[in-house]
């Protein structure tokens, strides 16, 4: 009798074995045609790692142009901006006029001449490096064989050094020294607050002295700061209001159109099977259809803006709540109106003191979670309609050289969705907490 | 006495009434103005656009009908970027779920490697959780140059956080008995885990990554959209081709519309049967 027992727990030992066999090699298997139907080892081509290269070192670090121009002269501009361009009385310490040339010092002793007849470059341990641009571009080097750090041609000279880069063209020298950091992000070039030091500005802060006439200098901080045009920070903190707006809207009104109905679609309150039928089919045919397509409806119709990513979410969550809230509906405890209804209240009391109040801590919780995560939607759904922060980062990131935006976007993405992230589940706790 | 007890209570009851009518009354200000101002910086506005709403869908229909042979044609074509976009969700999601997994088991409390830095993998599976898709998804196709990649990187990091935090709540409620019967006979902690934990939680983890595939599936539209390949991408160029060629717009709604309902339906089955296997054990 014994060993007839133990057959079926053998054949169940076998089927785990099979099964802790079976399903990592499905995996494995799927993953192998993964690899091949995403063409991974194409990848390594396609794979651009100088724009990686720009894209990393643009997000933590900036450099400042120096040009030679043919035309315009030498100018020092922060990125090459005309609005971050330095005056020419008050260049940074490091280049230097000397007559008709210009001293460029760069890290590690290094450093470059614009003289009137060529570029040089002084590196040491290795000597002067002459570039001509008179007539064609023309490099000599001190033994004269091109090392792998400079790439010369006809028309352009690239040299590479430790802290810089310099490239002649015919038309113009150029030498770009890298910093740290995010540039100008508190004040630019055209605030007085841009040369002092952090000790300086403090100071400044606190004595009476106005350094600009009728405005308290911290008001004066202030106002260059929240109206810094290269980083624009008013539009940047309107932007995150805007997304804010966006799943706010979109969350609350659908929930409170999907609340009504349903009342219809769960089987407690709605007697009627084919109106309930046909309700939730509604519901469902909204979420099926999906955010992307009422996205796309919804942006013909209303134009892009905040509104139009509002009403997207608001269409799409409808389907959703109205599928969660009659589910809790149809889960209440009948007893409770049973009772109102001893006490000859109607339906509408019956459901106001009967059935709102057990439901209501399930449907705030369940608003607040998807007002969370909404706040994360309203960016990708703001890139498609062009509206709040994500259109922001969809144009910084179009014009391939703002990176240090878009590191800064999404700094403040992620601290916004945490934010939102603890404050709902702070307000779920509370919730919960209070009516048990 | 019991009319001072009535008086007290009419007055508490009025009283709490007349807050949440106030209460009342500054929400539905805050959503009336709100969506004011979202309407002002609107291109167009809700009453004039709410009169259009139906142009589009009907000039696509009407499109669609009257080119109804050519639709299972396009939908036939659609057919490779349709399942390069389930690819994109399901490598996701299986990523997402075996790192998020394996981060979980580390973020809980009692079973975690390093009880020390728990804290450390919680704000980990709170910023992955955070970045929105879209955010990783562009800056990687500037770096990789389009494809599937990008937007599987996206999809994946996001879903280490989300699935990371569900799944360590299923983690804190199982049974450490076998855990610490198995540290008895001197297993290690990756044993531990393996044959202690997993298939106590195995069931709920892939209720939760299934639900998570269905919401993957919309996000590798949505990014295919913004750029990243896929049905999405093949959908805004079909749209951008204007009126008299939205025959092929609407047979990729049609087919993204199906495969989410077949992918809702096939997952929400799946994922009842799990639980109702969890309850029939207990």
């Amino acid at each position: 009798m014994a060993v007839t027992d133990l057959a079926p727990i053998h054949r169940g030992f076998a089927k785990k074995r099979f099964k802790a066999f079976a399903i990592p090699a499905g995996i494995l298997l799927y993953l192998t045609y993964a690899f091949f139907a995403f063409d991974i080892p194409g990848l390594a081509q396609r794979f651009r790692s100088d724009n990686a290269m720009i894209m990393i070192s643009g997000a933590w670090s900036y450099k400042t142009h120096v040009t030679q121009d043919n035309r315009r002269g030498t100018t020092v501009a922060i990125e090459g901006e005309r609005r971050a361009t330095y005056e020419d009385d008050d260049w940074p310490e490091w280049v230097a006029r000397d007559g008709a040339s210009t001293a460029i010092a760069l890290p590690r002793d290094q450093s470059v001449r614009f003289d009137p007849d060529a570029v040089r470059v002084t590196v040491p341990d290795y000597g002067t490096i002459t570039v001509t641009n008179t007539d064609g571009v023309e490099v000599q080097t001190p033994d004269g064989t091109l090392p792998a750090w400079i790439t010369a041609s006809n028309t352009r000279a690239d040299i590479r050094l430790d802290g810089g880069r310099v490239s002649v063209t015919r038309a113009r020298s150029e030498v770009f020294r890298y910093f740290p950091g995010w540039e100008l992000f508190f004040f630019t070039l055209s605030s007085p607050f841009h040369d002092m030091s952090w000790g300086q500005i403090a100071a400044s802060a606190v004595s009476s002295e106005q350094i600009r006439p009728g405005m308290s200098n911290i008001a004066a901080m202030a106002s260059d700061f929240w109206n810094n045009d290269m980083w624009r920070h008013k539009d940047v903190v309107w932007a995150l209001f805007e997304t804010l707006l966006m799943a706010f809207l979109g969350t609350i009104g659908a929930a409170l159109i999907s609340f009504p109905l349903a009342f219809l679609a769960a089987r407690n309150f709605m007697p009627v099977a084919p109106a309930r039928f046909g309700i939730r089919r509604v519901f469902d045919f909204v979420r099926g259809v999906d955010a992307l397509i009422w996205t796309i409806i919804l942006s013909r119709a209303f134009g892009p803006g905040p509104m139009t990513g509002a009403l997207a979410i608001l269409i799409t969550d409808t389907g959703s709540f109205g599928k969660l809230f009659s589910e809790s509906l149809e889960n209440i405890d009948e007893k409770q109106v049973d009772g109102l209804r001893s006490t000859g209240a109607n339906a509408l009391q019956r459901g106001r003191f009967g059935v709102i109040p057990q439901v209501a801590p399930v449907i705030l919780s369940q608003v607040l979670y998807f007002l969370e995560s909404n706040t994360r939607g309203a960016t990708v759904i703001g890139a498609m309609v062009g509206g709040g922060i994500g259109l922001l980062l969809t144009q910084a990131i179009q014009t391939q050289k703002d990176w240090e935006n878009v590191a800064y976007y999404i700094v403040l993405i992620v601290l916004l969705v945490m934010a939102m992230d603890s404050l709902s589940g702070w307000l779920r706790r509370k919730l919960i907490r209070g009516d048990s | 006495m019991t009319d001072t007890i009535r008086e007290d209570y009419l007055a508490a009851a009025r009283r709490k009434r007349m807050y949440s009518g106030i209460l009342l009354i500054l929400f539905v200000a805050m959503l009336a103005s709100g969506f004011d101002l979202a309407q002002s910086r609107n291109a167009g506005g809700f009453l004039s656009g709410l009169s259009r709403i139906f142009d589009f869908p009907g000039e696509l229909l009407t499109e669609a009908f009257q080119k109804a042979g050519s639709i299972p044609g396009h939908m036939w074509n659609y057919l490779p970027s349709l399942i390069e976009t389930i690819n994109i969700a399901a490598v996701a999601t299986l990523f997402g779920a075996l790192i998020g997994g394996a981060m979980s088991l580390l973020a809980t409390r009692g079973l975690a490697r390093w009880p020390a830095l728990i804290p450390v993998f919680r704000r980990l599976l709170d910023i992955c959780r955070a970045v929105p898709e879209v955010v990783i998804a562009l800056a990687l196709i500037f770096a990789m140059g389009g494809g599937p990649v990008p937007a599987m990187v996206a999809i994946a990091f996001h879903t280490i956080g989300a699935l990371g935090k569900l799944f360590s709540e299923v983690n804190e409620n199982a049974d450490l008995k076998p855990v610490e019967g198995l540290s008895s006979v001197g297993a290690s902690w990756s044993q531990r885990m393996w044959l202690g934990i997993l298939p106590q939680v195995a069931p709920n983890w892939l209720s939760y990554a299934l639900l998570r595939f269905e919401i993957n599936v919309r996000a590798s539209a949505i990014l295919g959209f913004v750029g990243a390949g896929g049905i999405g991408y093949e959908l805004k160029n079909a749209i951008s081709w204007g009126q008299g060629r939205f025959d092929a717009a609407a047979s990729i709604f049609l087919l993204l519309f199906l495969t989410i309902i077949a992918i809702d339906q096939l997952s929400s089955r799946w994922r009842n049967s799990l639980i109702e296997g969890e309850h029939g054990r207990h």
